[in-house]
């Protein structure tokens, strides 16, 4: 992938705000790889989660916001128990997603679900998934 | 031994199986159960974002019905109300300008929370109170010759400083099972994550964990497999239909909370196991292990 790095990038509004919705230190992550390593859901991500945070660093926000990676996440928290830099990766996903609700652009529409989907599940799947998908 | 109870959406419906084999388990035990009055929903997940403190209402509103009960302790069964309630509580106890404006919100309740409420789930309760050496002691039934895979999924475990166990290796729920006569079966699948509501809009997600998690306790020889979350007791029971159509060589097991064996083995009354709630049936095994 051919990336451009500028210092505005990484000094952009956008670095910042995933900074202070995570509470996380981006630059502490030297990229060993762990989370990636033990994350469940890495099959179905375009960018692993080592390679958010990477991402992150850099500022590479539209490569973010249109990935799928970050709706893959379910925020099993694997990945933050064996970060060896002490950092929640779960939460940078978080604040990735937040973004985009906080827009109102929604991953889940709740008018589109088909009877099926809305109503053979349980009030908790409904709910956890309305929490973290729509805005 | 008296205790607040907090339900939780699931376990009124579709986890009724849980709710009622559990408050069967603790009354056999001697433990007296008392379900807070206007209780909400906690929200099921706990908020990660730094500065989303209205998601913390509904959690620390529980908290405050607790006290109102005059407890110091709010008992879960739910693994995901366990720790959506936890971590708010935990998270307004090390900030208190959080709870002040958490408190502010809820100018209509009529007293203030003050992080003076505990958070536990049952197991804790039936391990570190109640104690498994009493259990073993009340037992009429033995689960002898059953083999049991426990999976503890995410909530009951993750992040450290709210799981009750270890983070990689729990064994809360194996050591319930030998103390009750089973045979605990370990497997590397236990702490993996169910998908879990992503079950509503990707269930092909939740099919390939649930063949790889189920397969797995399989091929260590487990005959049932337990759980201790509504969420993962859906991905895991239900969802072994969407599984077999994308892995036709997969094979079906029961999955039982926890709760419902603890529930056999205290003698409790067939029709608080509700076997009539599970999408696998697993009728047939406790039926030739003798044990309905």
């Amino acid at each position: 992938m051919r990336t451009n790095i500028s210092r505005h990038k990484i000094r952009s509004p956008f670095v910042a705000k995933v900074e202070e919705l995570s509470g996380q230190n981006l630059l502490a992550c030297y990229q060993c790889g762990k989370c990636s390593a033990g994350c469940p859901a890495v099959s179905q991500m375009d960018i692993l989660p080592n390679q958010i945070i990477r991402f992150a660093q850099l500022g590479l926000k539209e490569e973010l916001l249109k990935s799928n990676s970050i709706w893959i996440c379910a925020s099993c928290m694997t990945c933050n128990v064996r970060c060896p830099k002490g950092i929640n990766i779960a939460e940078a996903i978080e604040a990735v997603r937040q973004i985009l609700l906080r827009k109102r652009e929604d991953h889940v529409n709740v008018e589109e679900l088909s009877d099926s989907e809305r109503g053979d599940v349980p009030p908790i799947a409904l709910i956890s998934n309305f929490r973290k998908f729509t805005s | 031994m008296k205790l607040s109870y907090f339900p939780g959406c699931t376990l009124k419906n579709h986890a009724k199986n849980f709710e009622d084999s559990a408050l069967c388990s603790l009354k056999s035990l001697d433990v007296e159960v008392e379900e807070i009055r206007r209780w909400n929903c906690c929200g099921t997940v706990f908020s990660l974002t730094s500065d989303d403190l209205i998601h913390h209402v509904a959690p620390v509103r529980n908290l405050i019905r607790a006290k109102e009960a005059g407890s110091d302790k709010l008992m879960t069964l739910c693994a995901m109300c366990y720790n959506t309630l936890k971590r708010s509580n935990e998270r307004v106890r090390s900030n208190p300008e959080d709870l002040d404006i958490i408190n502010d919100l809820m100018y209509r309740e009529d007293i203030d929370y003050e992080g003076d409420v505990d958070v536990v789930h049952l197991l804790e309760i039936l391990k570190n109170e109640i104690k498994f050496e009493n259990i073993a002691k009340k037992t009429v039934k033995s689960l002898k010759g059953l083999k049991v895979a426990s999976y503890y999924g995410c909530y009951l475990v993750r992040p450290r400083e709210i799981g009750f166990d270890d983070v990689e290796n729990p064994m809360i729920m194996d050591e319930l099972m030998t103390t009750l006569g089973a045979e605990a079966i370990d497997f590397p699948h236990k702490v993996e994550c169910c998908g879990a509501y992503q079950t509503v809009d990707k269930p092909e997600i939740i099919a390939d964990r649930t063949n790889q998690i189920l397969s797995s306790a399989i091929k260590q020889g487990a005959e049932v497999v337990i759980v201790s979350c509504p969420l993962c007791a859906f991905n895991l029971d239900q969802r072994q239909k969407k599984t077999q159509q994308k892995f036709p060589e997969f094979k079906n097991i029961p999955i039982l909370y926890f709760s419902q064996l603890l529930a056999i083995s205290l003698g409790c009354p067939q029709d608080s196991l509700r076997l009539d709630l599970h999408y696998i049936d697993p009728t047939a095994i406790l039926k030739e292990k003798g044990l309905i």
